[in-house]
């Protein structure tokens, strides 16, 4: 392809180009240049202005901001240990639902699916991180919430309510909105991504790794589990903090659905807060400078721990393209 | 070699755990094609159920009114239009540095481990970012602002696009274009760029896509406008923000007109999505 297209523009941009002269040259470096650092200063100008614009909460309220539960406009009293908590939760109950799953997905592309079925499965669970947000949102605040409300929290509050230690977890009203419907509805969202970092890391084993395996009678789960995961373990964690990074900053999807409460509650089902749903809800109507510079505080905390989360993702993913390098 | 039965007995275990396994495998399979069906039914259906002429030639409307999404569509258009005319050139410029210019140096790595950053950063965090830096100075909400944010949504998006489509043209080609004489920012724009078309459209197709939908970013940068405006200065309606307040009223009218947007947005987005890898799909070894 590139040798057609050779023929046809090496041709005319001779005589052009001595002309142009080496200037042609340096303007053009310096301005890719200049782009690629824009990219680098982009993020850097990011977590400076969080900074910046959070500090003011960070002075008044020091480190209380971190773990006090109380979160008043009126009062001008501002602390974030709700909304954190939240978002812990929601994302780790997301990835109790999208690791496995994923897993099973990437077995069946690679393993299970006769190969005619391999390519259009894989482009529709790839449309799933194709649909916006907002429309996990809309489907979640219309359809899935009252499913949850009227046919599964009624179930799980009274089986599961009345458990031991467990139990304070599925206890409450079914009102639908809640922790528990939004970590469902991110852990949908997230499965497309893990999948397909899981798929095509498993399309990186050798084959004469699992034709080995095979001789020797391994069965097929035996293969998947016993010599595909354990060979790209690294860069399959790799996926599932990308999963993660996105579970955690995700916006649009749970602030539809998660109530917007600002009370600590431990139970799945009470209706409770994210530090980006809470950012979403109450930017635009923040009053004070101190409850802005407090909502900035908390897009900094968000934006520290995707950084954290996503960097090591990037760290594990790079560790198996090396080992293939070499 | 004593033992037939324990050894059959072991067999008969791996073989049901194995049939567990594939059972499970198929399971997840038709678990995430099941909620994509159940969400696109539901964007069809309540979304279809609302669709009319008027949503192309009305305004929003007040609650209860009759109305239409034009502004929003429009709003939407032009901040598209400014992502894609910031977005672009910057991406592809420093998509180029990283495979022609910082071959074999650390700062590419750097620099491509901060884009892969960008990628995946929440999009909410951007959009603060764009309101300190942009809305705060000039003290209102602004299309540009919108525009802006979602240009550094598309920008990482493009630059490893960018990247990879480059990286994949064999060095061959670069040297018998070198060998000619020609400098290398020609062979670059004359012949890499030729070479790497599809690769790069299809990069921009996607970014396209993914900022066609985002509504964090928007919410605290264009914010909404309830009124026709062609002025990127003030602020601006747009699709996802009027989905959002539209879908989080208590009003029946405009719930309907969330869902004829979402409807028209999430065609819009896949078709460009879809479209974009049947492009790429045709080029062999990728």
């Amino acid at each position: 392809m590139s040798a057609e297209s050779l023929g046809l523009a090496a041709s005319r941009p001779m005589i052009a180009s001595r002309r142009a002269g080496p200037s042609g040259e340096r303007v053009f470096a310096v301005l890719v240049t200049a782009a690629a650092w824009v990219v680098l200063i982009a993020l850097g100008a990011v977590a400076a202005a969080m900074f910046w614009g959070g500090l003011p909460a960070f002075r008044a309220f020091g480190w209380r901001f971190l773990y006090g539960t109380e979160w008043n406009a009126v009062t001008r009293q501002f602390a974030a240990l709700v909304p954190i908590y939240g978002t812990l939760v929601t994302a780790l109950i997301a990835m109790l639902i999208a690791v496995p799953v994923s897993f099973g997905i990437a077995v069946f592309l690679i393993e299970v699916a006769p190969r005619w079925l391999r390519g259009p499965v894989a482009a529709a669970i790839e449309l799933l991180a194709g649909v916006p947000s907002i429309i996990y949102g809309m489907w979640g605040l219309f359809v899935f919430v009252p499913f949850m409300s009227e046919q599964v929290e009624p179930w799980l509050i009274d089986h599961l309510g009345p458990l031991p230690v467990f139990g304070v977890l599925f206890q409450g009203a079914p009102l639908g909105i809640g922790m528990l419907t939004s970590g469902i509805i991110l852990g949908i969202m997230v499965l497309p991504f893990i999948s397909s970092v899981m798929r095509d890391v498993f399309a990186l084993v050798p084959v004469e790794l699992k034709e080995s395996a095979y001789a020797m009678g391994c069965t097929r789960w035996e293969v998947a589990w016993r010599i595909m995961l354990p060979y790209t373990r690294s860069a399959v964690a790799g996926g599932i903090f990308l999963g993660l990074g996105r579970a955690l900053g995700e916006t649009m999807a749970v602030t539809f659905v998660l109530g917007n409460a600002h009370d600590l509650s431990f139970s799945l089902m009470d209706p409770g807060n994210s530090i980006a749903a809470v950012i979403a809800n109450e930017f635009t109507e923040a009053d004070s400078a101190l409850y802005r510079a407090s909502l900035i505080a908390l897009g900094l905390l968000l934006f520290v721990v995707t950084f954290l989360v996503l960097a090591g993702a990037r760290l594990l993913l790079v560790r198996l393209a090396r080992q293939r390098g070499e | 070699m004593s033992g037939a039965r324990p050894l059959s007995g072991r067999y008969l275990r791996r073989r049901a755990v194995n049939a567990l396994g594939i059972g499970f495998a198929v399971f997840a399979t038709v678990f995430g094609l099941f909620w994509l069906a159940w969400i696109l039914w539901t964007t069809l259906t309540r979304g279809a159920a609302a669709l009319s002429p008027r949503l192309f030639t009305q305004m929003t409307p007040p609650p209860g009114a009759a109305g239409g999404l034009l502004n929003a569509f429009f709003g939407s258009f032009v901040m598209l239009l400014i992502a894609i005319a910031i977005g672009t050139p910057l991406g592809i410029g420093a998509g180029t540095y990283l495979s022609e210019y910082a071959v074999g140096r650390r700062i590419g790595g750097m620099i491509r481990f901060v884009n892969d950053i960008l990628l995946s950063a929440p999009s909410i965090v951007i959009g603060l970012f764009c309101y300190t830096l942009l809305v705060q100075p000039s003290g209102h909400f602004s299309g540009w602002a919108g525009g802006v944010a979602l240009a550094l949504l598309l920008l990482p998006v493009v630059v490893r696009s960018t990247d990879e489509t480059l990286r994949l043209i064999p060095a061959t080609a670069r040297e018998a274009v070198m060998a000619l004489g020609v400098p290398k920012w020609r062979m670059i724009t004359l012949v890499l760029y030729r070479a790497g078309r599809a690769g790069l459209l299809t990069g921009l197709l996607l970014g396209i896509a993914r900022i066609s939908g985002e509504t964090a970013p928007l919410l605290f940068t264009a914010l909404n406008n309830q009124y026709w405006t062609a002025n990127p200065a003030s602020p601006m309606a747009n699709i996802p923000v009027v989905i959002f307040q539209y879908a989080l009223s208590p009003y029946q009218s405009w719930h309907a007109l969330a869902w004829a947007g979402a409807l028209i947005m999430t065609v819009f987005v896949l078709l460009l999505s879809v479209g974009s890898r049947l492009l790429i799909g045709r080029r062999p070894g990728m």
